[in-house]
């Protein structure tokens, strides 16, 4: 048992996933060691969608370990052109 | 480069001011045609030759200074394929054309659509139907007929990649599929040129530059097993806005790729999403 140390994160969504934006995007609480996986299990995003993560400006992966005050940004495949 | 050549430049040009005032030896288009014609030359060749000897031809006087006489002789003496003539394509053809490089690869099996023409510069409701690469071709003999422009009617897939870029200074990806940008990716690797690739769905956009060696479309896409065909510009089209956009920052790269000039987005990559107005570069190493 324990008080779970919470943090804010900020979030950026792309293309499709910007259905997924919660409205606290700029300021959104999430576990102490939380990873950019459990970040998309809670936004209840298909981990495939995820295809470029990125935190603070430099690419990320799912198993990256947030920070408080991180900006993460998710962008679903693209393919267009 | 002949005498006579050298001296019928100096005879057909005339002195111009530009806007800030300085002024300079041009040479009109109709005189560039005419002394090709006599000299049996491409006019992309007398637009060299007029280049080398200091004199500008008018088509490229608003490129100057931004470009030097070298450097568009540089662009002129370069060749850029271009994967794909859709919407990103036919922009991008556009553009390099109007730029002034002198050689393009069009690269394309496709005809157009009706669903083509909400996005597709070179897409007009009479050309449905009617091959991409085609009609690419003929856009860029009416911006410039004296371009040097190859068309390969042939959709990009892993056997044709290494044979329809060879040859190439720079590629330029404005292909519809993840799968044929990976062999794409793969080709230009091994060709050891530089490729410019981009993708658009809905409103928003990705561009990045590989240079032979730099971090793989692997990192950025995934690895071909795993990688979907399409992404979800299935589900949310494109507007042409961003189509656009994308097409122009792509031929940026390209030319400052060429010239050694600038920043490209190598081991970068720029994001941009209209709906919210952020365009942001993310280091991919």
């Amino acid at each position: 048992m324990g008080t779970q140390i919470v943090m804010n994160i900020q979030i950026k969504l792309f293309a499709s996933l910007l259905d997924k934006l919660p409205v606290n995007a700029d300021q959104f609480p999430v576990a102490d060691g939380a990873t950019v996986a459990d970040l998309v299990t809670e936004l209840d995003i298909d981990p495939k969608d995820a295809k470029l993560i990125f935190v603070n400006g430099r690419k990320g992966a799912l198993d990256s370990v947030l920070a408080e005050g991180d900006r993460v940004g998710l962008f679903p495949p693209i393919g267009g052109g | 480069m002949s005498d006579q050549l050298i001296h019928d430049i100096q005879a057909a040009s005339q002195t111009l001011k530009r806007p800030d005032g300085d002024a300079y030896r041009s040479l009109a288009v109709p005189e560039i045609q005419k002394i090709a014609a006599a000299a049996g030359l491409s006019g992309r060749e007398v637009e060299v030759a007029a280049l080398e000897i200091g004199i500008i031809p008018e088509r490229y006087t608003r490129n100057m200074k931004s470009l030097s006489a070298a450097e568009q002789v540089k662009l002129l003496n370069s060749t850029v394929s271009i994967v794909g003539l859709g919407g990103l394509g036919g922009t991008v053809t556009e553009m390099l054309a109007r730029i002034g490089i002198g050689r393009l690869n069009l690269i394309d099996g496709d005809v157009f659509e009706d669903s083509n023409l909400n996005r597709q510069i070179t897409s007009t409701t009479a050309k449905v139907g009617l091959s991409k690469a085609d009609t690419a071709r003929k856009r860029v003999a009416q911006i410039n007929p004296g371009l040097s422009v190859t068309t390969q009617q042939l959709f990009l897939d892993e056997q044709n990649a290494a044979k329809l870029i060879a040859g190439s200074d720079v590629v330029v990806d404005c292909l519809d599929s993840l799968k044929s940008r990976y062999f794409l990716a793969v080709a230009c690797r091994n060709a050891g040129a530089p490729l410019v690739v981009a993708a658009v769905a809905g409103l928003s956009g990705q561009v990045t530059v590989f240079f032979p060696g730099d971090i793989g479309f692997e990192s950025v896409y995934g690895v071909p097993g795993e990688m979907p065909e399409k992404g979800v510009e299935t589900r949310l089209g494109n507007l042409a806005p961003i189509v656009g956009m994308i097409a122009n920052i792509e031929c940026a790269e390209a030319v400052k790729i060429l010239l050694g000039r600038g920043n490209p987005l190598r081991n970068r990559m720029l994001l941009v999403d209209l709906l919210e107005s952020t365009f942001e570069t993310i280091d991919l190493v």
